[in-house]
């Protein structure tokens, strides 16, 4: 016998259907979208990019959801895109103490511990203790700003760009951005054989 | 990710009706952090392990709220898959129809009804 949840949800879909309220196509083709075409590998795209074409980064900065439009990604509830920018001076990290908001059209859907009572209150009350937990030791003078999404703003940290990348392609570029240094609890990812600036 | 089907399910219907106008992603987003405030303040776990189980209460409350369905409607749909499922051989993909008195199961299994395996 399956679970409770998968019969209430049988249900609910089942019944909706039979109403004309939604349509099991549409259903089915979101599912497929979320479980196999979005994901971080989309941020990653636009991270790199940022990093590759200045002028695309400040785009990016100043109105997120036009410059993540032009390389095909859109959201489905209207929601608002805000990149915030790392600097050699300032950290930034995304929670949504509420109740998980992610901006899914750029990082797929979030981790379980993105989702979790702990990180959702300690991001905004002790940002560097979490941050420690996650491995970032972050410097006393680094400022640490942290972003709080809701249902209609949902932000993304555009990390620094490592040091010694400067011939890379974006597209190697794009392989090393991490879901993690996307959502702020990590720094900038390291290029390989080297460490993170 | 998903841990389950369901999960997707959910989440997938979730989006379809606020995309269709039905509610509001401000109204689904405050009517989520209610339904996480409870379960916690019931003392449920809160490693974000039952993220899904409150998304799914939401979406029932929503829809029962939004007069799209009632759950009495939801409950007895929810028997009526139970007992499609003890009925349907193993290996067999489950059908509503299964649930019904062999009598109408005919009736009952026109395409409309054909739930997806």
């Amino acid at each position: 016998m399956p679970s409770d949840p998968t019969l209430r949800v049988k249900a609910l879909e089942s019944l909706l259907v039979e109403k004309g309220l939604v349509d099991r196509a549409t259903v089915d083709a979101l599912i497929d979208t979320y479980e196999h075409r979005v994901g971080p590998r989309n941020g990653a795209r636009v991270v790199a990019r940022a990093w590759a074409d200045p002028e695309y980064r400040r785009r990016l900065l100043a109105d997120a959801d036009r410059a993540i439009a032009e390389l095909g990604y859109g959201g489905m509830q209207g929601e608002h895109m805000v990149v915030v920018e790392n600097t050699p001076r300032v950290h930034n990290l995304v929670v949504c103490t509420l109740c998980s908001c992610y901006p899914w059209p750029v990082l797929g859907l979030p981790p379980v511990w993105y989702k979790s009572a702990a990180y959702r209150s300690r991001a905004v009350i002790d940002p560097r203790g979490v941050l420690r937990e996650f491995g970032v030791d972050l410097p006393d003078d680094v400022e640490v700003r942290v972003w709080d999404s809701t249902a209609e703003v949902r932000y993304l940290v555009l990390p620094e760009r490592p040091a010694r990348t400067e011939e890379w392609t974006e597209q190697q570029l794009a392989a090393i951005v991490t879901r993690d240094s996307m959502v702020g609890v990590a720094r900038s990812p390291a290029p390989a054989g080297g460490r993170s600036a | 990710m998903f841990a389950e089907p369901w999960q997707a399910q959910a989440f997938a219907l979730a989006l379809t009706l606020s995309h269709e106008g039905h509610f509001s992603w401000k109204e689904w987003s405050t009517a989520l952090a209610q339904e996480i405030r409870r379960a916690e303040a019931r003392g449920e776990p809160n490693d974000g392990s039952r993220y899904y189980d409150r998304w799914l209460a939401t979406l029932e409350r929503l829809v029962t709220e939004k007069k799209l369905s009632t759950r009495p409607a939801l409950r007895q749909r929810k028997a009526e898959w139970a007992r499609a499922y003890r009925r349907t051989p193993h290996g067999r993909p489950v059908e509503l129809a299964a649930a019904q008195p062999p009598a109408r199961a005919g009736r009952a299994a026109r395409p409309g009804h054909r739930p997806r395996r």
